[in-house]
């Protein structure tokens, strides 16, 4: 392994990172802002939510954004420099082994996403007031749970992006990433979904499950939530799977 | 000391279409197996052999040609050279290290400039080479230096600080070169390199190329413009079908096809007397027929063609068309595949 190269592809990605950094605070924040602002602030001074909600918001929010930024950091170059610019053959020369490349894309979507979850939440905190009654006292398991949902997301991002074609990419929005939205827990608790039996079982498959539930059950533990042991068993195992498929996918992509 | 390349019983069999690397004009399109295919529905993939049993030994110091024309193997055997290709079997070095399995070694000692252009658009020029310096684990003071000297060798210096996106195709070879060279590779590897440049550029390019050479470093260069292996190459490979079907220097290569010049006519029947007359004619060594078409290898051109016209005319046979090409390695391309390298 060789520190030198490594770090130099990431200071690469970093600097890229930078330099569009509007864009992408824009591309990936503002939905979820939004949807603070109208479900947090309208629904609920309107009386047609009641004020309990918004601290029940907050941590899938922040799942949200921590899951979209991961997997898109990651995936949609991934999607443009492998089959249409081709400007990732410069790094795959770079004397290294290229799985490394791999690991550095995904380090690099896990740090983007801690950090799109940290941003995110300072203005939805301020959109949403003070008194959200969240809690500090599982600080410990939350940084757990969040670096978890980070490498989620990026090991996502780099098996999507290394497995689906340029002209699919408007389908996975469609048919990926908005049910696995809706069907996140992010905005409502898994508990809630008691009443659709066959629904919450199947939303148990999506990983976005595990990331809402995990940030609520450790900042907001007063809401209905899946015990953080189990949250944290099930990430583990999603995160060494896309880890895996991810790479598996990266090297075939990489080499003919 | 210069670094060689060595490849051994080198073959490559397809059996999905390439992604990246080695995307010969022969494998584009059907790439698309994405996420949504259905199992049933995926034809199985014709196996594709795209080299079968290439041997080559490039000496430290030289510049060596690969010349064929598109889907012969070129790029596939850089493709495996350059650690992107995984040979069905076979060996390839670079120096002392196998390509494949001392990845990481071989790559230290490479530098290469693909087909199409692959420039990093989310950096300005200069960043380019200066990123590209650092993967290689080079200073920074030594980076900026090098990065300012090449950019004001390949006059790119005006446009440094600009992002490659609008860039002209030119410019985007130029800067590909340049980076190429910033690590100062023992190996460069030129992918058909003059493609789509302009006259001017090209010599500009050829001019690099040669003095880099001089230097002491390899230089392996895939091309089907018979002027730029000509004129560039102390050896050239003349591959076809993954196959190499003649190796020398650009001379060797000429002086190897009967004798020399080509007249090809076109006639309006072709009789086995004519054919005779034709062979009997001096200086002729070979008379090809296909058709109403005839190719005549010989000892000189223009002398040639008041006899060949006066024996068409004696078998009762109009000629409409003739055309002289002098030695060339077009000429041995077409003697050795019965066609042109631009079909």
């Amino acid at each position: 392994m060789n520190w030198t190269t490594f770090r130099a592809l990431f200071a690469r990605d970093l600097h890229v990172a930078r330099r569009n950094l509007l864009t992408t605070i824009l591309q990936t924040m503002l939905q979820p802002l939004l949807f603070v602002f109208v479900f947090g602030q309208v629904m609920t001074r309107s009386g047609m939510m009641p004020t309990s909600y918004r601290g029940m918001l907050l941590p899938g929010i922040m799942a949200i954004a921590m899951t979209m930024t991961g997997m898109m950091g990651v995936a949609m170059p991934l999607l443009a420099e492998f089959q249409f610019t081709r400007e990732i053959e410069d790094r795959l020369l770079a004397p290294i082994r290229s799985e490394w490349l791999a690991v550095e894309k995904m380090v690099a979507g896990a740090i983007q996403a801690l950090i799109s979850g940290a941003i995110v939440a300072l203005p939805a905190r301020l959109l949403l007031g003070s008194d959200l009654g969240l809690s500090t006292e599982h600080l410990g398991l939350f940084a757990t749970i969040a670096v978890l949902v980070a490498i989620f997301a990026a090991a996502g991002g780099m098996t999507l992006g290394c497995s689906v074609g340029q002209t699919q990419i408007g389908l996975i929005f469609s048919l990926v990433l908005a049910p696995m939205i809706m069907f996140g827990c992010a905005y409502y608790p898994w508990a809630s979904l008691a009443s659709f039996p066959i629904l919450q079982k199947l939303v148990l498959i999506n990983p976005l499950v595990y990331a809402s539930e995990g940030l609520r059950g450790t900042l907001a533990p007063q809401y209905p939530h899946i015990s953080p042991t189990i949250i944290i068993a099930v990430l583990v195992v999603v995160d060494a799977i896309l880890i895996v498929t991810g790479l598996n996918r990266f090297q075939s992509k990489a080499v003919s | 000391m210069g670094v060689g390349i060595r490849t051994h019983e080198l073959r490559k069999v397809f059996t999905t279409p390439p992604p990246l690397a080695a995307a010969g004009a022969r494998f584009a399109g059907g790439g698309g197996g994405g996420l949504f295919k259905k199992k049933k529905d995926a034809k199985p993939n014709p196996n594709i052999v795209a080299l079968d049993g290439v041997s080559l030994e490039v000496a430290p110091g030289e510049i060596f040609g690969l010349l064929g024309p598109n889907g012969a193997g070129k790029s596939t055997t850089v493709g495996i050279l350059t650690t992107r290709v995984r040979p069905t079997s076979g060996e390839a070095y670079i120096g002392p290290y196998d390509a494949w399995k001392q990845q990481v070694d071989a790559k230290r000692l490479i530098g290469v400039v693909q087909q199409r252009p692959n420039l990093d658009f989310s950096l300005t020029a200069r960043e380019i080479l200066l990123f590209h310096a650092a993967y290689y684990g080079i200073s920074g003071a030594e980076r900026h230096e090098r990065a300012n000297r090449l950019l004001d060798q390949f006059q790119l210096t005006p446009r440094a600080d600009d992002m490659t996106r609008g860039f002209s195709g030119g410019m985007m070879q130029r800067l590909s070169v340049a980076r190429a060279l910033m690590h100062d590779p023992q190996v460069l590897f030129l992918d058909e390199p003059s493609t789509g440049l302009d006259p001017q550029t090209r010599l500009l390019l050829w001019g690099i190329v040669r003095e880099y050479n001089e230097s002491g470093k390899t230089i392996l260069l895939t091309t089907h413009n018979m002027e730029e292996a000509d004129t560039m190459c102390h050896r050239v490979a003349i591959v076809d079908h993954g196959k190499v079907i003649a190796l020398g220097t650009p001379a060797e290569l000429k002086a190897s096809i009967p004798g020399g010049y080509l007249v090809q006519l076109k006639l309006s029947a072709v009789p086995e007397s004519l054919i005779e007359k034709l062979k009997s004619l001096s200086g002729v060594t070979e008379v090809r027929a296909t058709g109403n078409s005839v190719d005549i290898y010989a000892g000189r051109g223009g002398s040639l063609i008041g006899e060949v016209a006066a024996a068409a005319a004696e078998n009762s046979a109009d000629l409409h068309d003739v055309h002289i090409a002098e030695p060339s390695l077009e000429n041995l391309f077409l003697h050795h595949t019965g066609r042109s390298l631009r079909q």
